[in-house]
């Protein structure tokens, strides 16, 4: 070939390098394909990229102190909070005329709420100081540190000041400590008290229970993946309905209709009564708890256990198991030996969509979990919508996606994505 | 039914049935009876019930009715595991998430078989069929004619006394094909194995078999060796079926003996053997094999019948010459002569005598 022979690159007909000119070629079929997905792009990244990169964003940032209290952030870099004394007169001085600017904005009453996630009290201390700082004037009504004190308490004691010193960095690494039931104080990150406690266990419960309902979901759904893998197509078909049916029911019905089912005077524990199987003054507790919880996810993620297994299962020829029988071996180890090896990425892409799904569930915990059984999103939800702590509702969100990938990460290192079908 | 067990068969059917829907019968009524070491090719097209055969025997369908027998044991309540039959399926069914190696293991693993046993047999195995160094691919990283290969091999690695293959080198190209049907049977016969080979492929079954079971309609209908099945179909259907066949339609005229005069439905008469035809008025199908009909002048029998026939076509295929003639009033009648120094080239529209010996035309049911 004449190529060969040359030095340099390869050129084309024309004289521009061959790797110049198929980039040229294909450039428009690249231009033309961005330009078909570009409406999906847009929405992708408005509606995904834009509000988790926003989330991410608000669990670390915490600029409220130093925008509502300019002055007093920097008065109080000179005060050493572990001094056990007051700041001086200027911090008290530099507050008040952050305040007057803050109360006219009507900013403070947020910084107040900002700072009562840090301590309690906070909120209402801001809030009825305001109306009392309204009436000083900067100037004439000097010196304030007395005047503060006697407006309210808090504004005498160390802590106070300790928080709004310790809060007052740009970013802050507060809500990811309160998220792991730590918290930041004058010494750096320190455990929660005791009874503030509750977060790194609702983790743990989520992971658990969503452990627990990926486990039912494999148990349950492999036996039906391989009937309808292994049944005629028209059989297969209509039991396919069935499956799927669920999801033409709406979320919020199925799960209020287990709310029936497993309450204590429901159709579950009736029945039981009714066979002599459970005695009428112990009826069984299985709802407003973990296992109602469990019973009524796995019954919901059900169908996306059974459907990536299903379709893997389909590709796998029952020659397999004829030859597999020929060659002398049982039943079992037929099944055990060859169709269970290569049925392994239905399960795995069934347990990766349960898990996830699992692990970010609100609806059906919310009505069915009572207080045991709740997940960490509808902490995240009470964060959200409740509590107003959006801070900590991100970094709470941040640690659960964290989560998520890290998971996804070590599946792929253990088992290989590759190995992964959600279809033929 | 020991009664009917044929002395020194190793597989017998007898009398077996076999129906799925309760209504059709796809086997009827099979008597089959294979001595130890036979090569046997069912043949057939396709819904002709021999691959429900295999299966039967196999284990993986059951008999309607009647008797598998294997080593004069009837085998119809043993489960497929307990056979000890190897089996090479159409697409090889080897275990893709099994090495080469592990596959054929296997068999010998669930015979709990010890390690070092299973790798010398393991070994002995893949040498067997030149495949000595890939013990530890996958299936999938091997050709087609290797899988063949391994499929084979691991059918036969724990030593069945029967093997069955069920259209093995369906999904091979024509020249693999050929190399691999001259392995099997130099195994098949090297190793001394029973072997019921299923397929379509006429010159598989021809070259390949000691017998040959040509199935159609869920019957055997002809039962022969190879050469025999060619020059002595014993029915139309065979006759059509194997090799490439010239049909006449007439009533028989005139019988005596093992020669009969046959009036065609053109009113021409020929000289044919009669095989299934009895009494005269009966309607035949004679059947005259391609490479059988003369046509040179010199060596055509004056004393005989002969037919008129216009040259329609000439087909030149190098190591033969093949004619499309019009005879009696059937355009597609096929003559070929080997191209010899002397072969005579007909050109289309040279009008012809042509004839045959009586005995290679043969008198068959209509």
């Amino acid at each position: 070939m004449s190529d060969t022979t040359q030095n340099g690159p390869m050129l084309a007909a024309d004289g521009t390098t061959l790797k110049r000119s198929l980039a040229r070629s294909l450039r428009r079929e690249k231009t033309r394909a961005l330009l078909l997905i570009s409406p999906l792009l847009f929405f992708v990244f408005l509606s995904f990229i834009v509000p988790i990169v926003s989330m991410l964003f608000r669990s670390v940032e915490n600029s409220i102190v130093q925008d509502t209290l300019p002055e007093t952030v920097v008065a109080l870099q000179s005060w050493d909070a572990q001094s056990g004394e007051l700041p001086d007169e200027d911090v008290y001085a530099a507050f008040v005329r952050d305040m007057l600017v803050a109360i006219d904005e009507k900013t403070h009453t947020r910084l107040g709420s900002r700072l009562n996630y840090e301590e309690t009290g906070m909120s209402s201390m801001f809030r009825r100081s305001g109306r009392q700082i309204k009436r000083l004037d900067p100037v004439e009504d000097a010196p304030f540190k007395d005047k503060l004190i006697e407006i309210h308490d808090g504004w005498g004691e160390v802590q106070t000041w300790a928080v709004i010193k310790t809060h007052s960095v740009q970013y802050t690494d507060g809500y990811f400590l309160n998220a792991i039931d730590m918290q930041r104080t004058v010494d750096g990150p320190a455990v929660q008290p005791e009874n503030k406690q509750i977060l790194i266990q609702l983790f743990w419960r989520t992971l658990q229970m969503s452990l627990i309902i990926t486990g039912f979901c494999i148990l349950l759904g492999y036996p039906v993946a391989w009937i309808l893998a292994n049944l005629p197509m028209r059989t297969a078909n209509l039991l396919m309905i069935l499956v799927l049916l669920p999801f033409w029911t709406s979320l919020l019905v199925r799960t209020s209709a287990w709310k029936v089912m497993l309450q204590q005077q429901g159709v579950i524990n009736d029945v039981l009564v009714w066979l002599g199987m459970v005695d009428d003054a112990a009826r069984l507790i299985i709802i407003n708890n973990q296992i109602g919880t469990i019973i009524a996810m796995t019954h919901i993620l059900l169908p996306f256990m059974i459907l990536p297994m299903y379709s893997v299962m389909q590709t796998i020829p029952p020659t397999y198991l004829r030859a597999a029988k020929s060659l002398g071996a049982s039943n079992w180890t037929a099944f055990w030996r060859v169709y269970f090896p290569q049925s392994v990425p239905g399960i795995g892409a069934g347990s990766i969509l349960v898990f996830i799904l699992a692990i970010g569930y609100y609806i059906t915990p919310e009505i069915v979990g009572g207080t045991k059984g709740v997940f960490i999103s509808n902490r995240i939800a009470y964060h959200i919508s409740s509590s107003l702590n959006w801070g900590l509702a991100a970094a709470l969100g941040t640690i659960l996606l964290a989560a998520v990938l890290i998971l996804y990460w070590a599946y792929d290192k253990i088992v290989g994505i590759d190995n992964v079908k959600l279809g033929g | 039914m020991s009664d009917t067990t044929v002395d020194g068969a190793f597989v017998q059917f007898d009398r077996v049935q076999k129906s799925y829907d309760g209504e059709t019968l796809v086997v009827k009524d099979l008597n089959l009876a294979l001595p130890r070491g036979e090569f046997l090719t069912m043949l057939g097209p396709s819904g002709s019930g021999k691959t429900t055969c295999l299966m039967m025997l196999a284990g993986f369908e059951t008999a309607t009715h009647g008797d598998i027998l294997l080593d004069g044991q009837p085998i119809n309540n043993i489960p497929p595991h307990k056979r000890g039959i190897g089996m090479v399926f159409q697409n090889y069914a080897l275990f893709p998430h099994m090495t080469v190696a592990e596959n054929l293991s296997f068999p010998l693993e669930v015979r709990k078989m010890g390690k070092s046993d299973r790798e010398a047999k393991v070994k002995r195995a893949l040498d067997m069929v030149q495949m000595g160094a890939f013990g530890g691919r996958r299936p999938a990283q091997l050709s087609g004619g290797q899988q063949q290969r391994i499929a084979l091999a691991r059918a036969l690695v724990f030593e069945p006394e029967l093997v069955l293959m069920d259209e093995p080198l369906g999904a091979l190209d024509k020249q693999l094909r050929e190399h691999m049907q001259f392995e099997i049977t130099r195994l098949a016969h090297e190793l001394g194995i029973t072997t019921v080979y299923v397929t379509h492929d006429q010159t598989e079954a021809l070259t390949m078999s000691d017998r040959v079971a040509v199935f159609d309609d869920g019957r055997i209908q002809q039962l022969a060796p190879p050469d025999q099945l060619y020059e002595e179909p014993t029915n139309s259907f065979v006759a059509q079926f194997i090799g490439e066949n010239n049909t006449l339609e007439g009533v028989i005229s005139k019988i005596s003996g093992d020669t009969c005069v046959v009036r065609l439905d053109n009113g021409d008469e020929i000289d044919a053997k009669p095989i299934n035809v009895s009494a005269v008025g009966d309607r035949t199908k004679v059947s005259i094999r391609p490479e059988r009909v003369e046509f040179n002048k010199d060596r055509l029998n004056p004393d005989a019948h002969l037919l008129k026939a216009e040259v329609k076509e000439f087909i030149y295929m190098g190591d033969i010459f093949r004619f499309r003639l019009s005879v009696a009033g059937n355009d597609d009648f096929i003559v070929k002569t080997r191209n010899a120094p002397d072969a005579v080239r007909l050109t289309p529209g040279q009008t012809i005598d042509i004839g045959w010996l009586a005995q290679d035309c043969r008198a068959l049911d209509a």
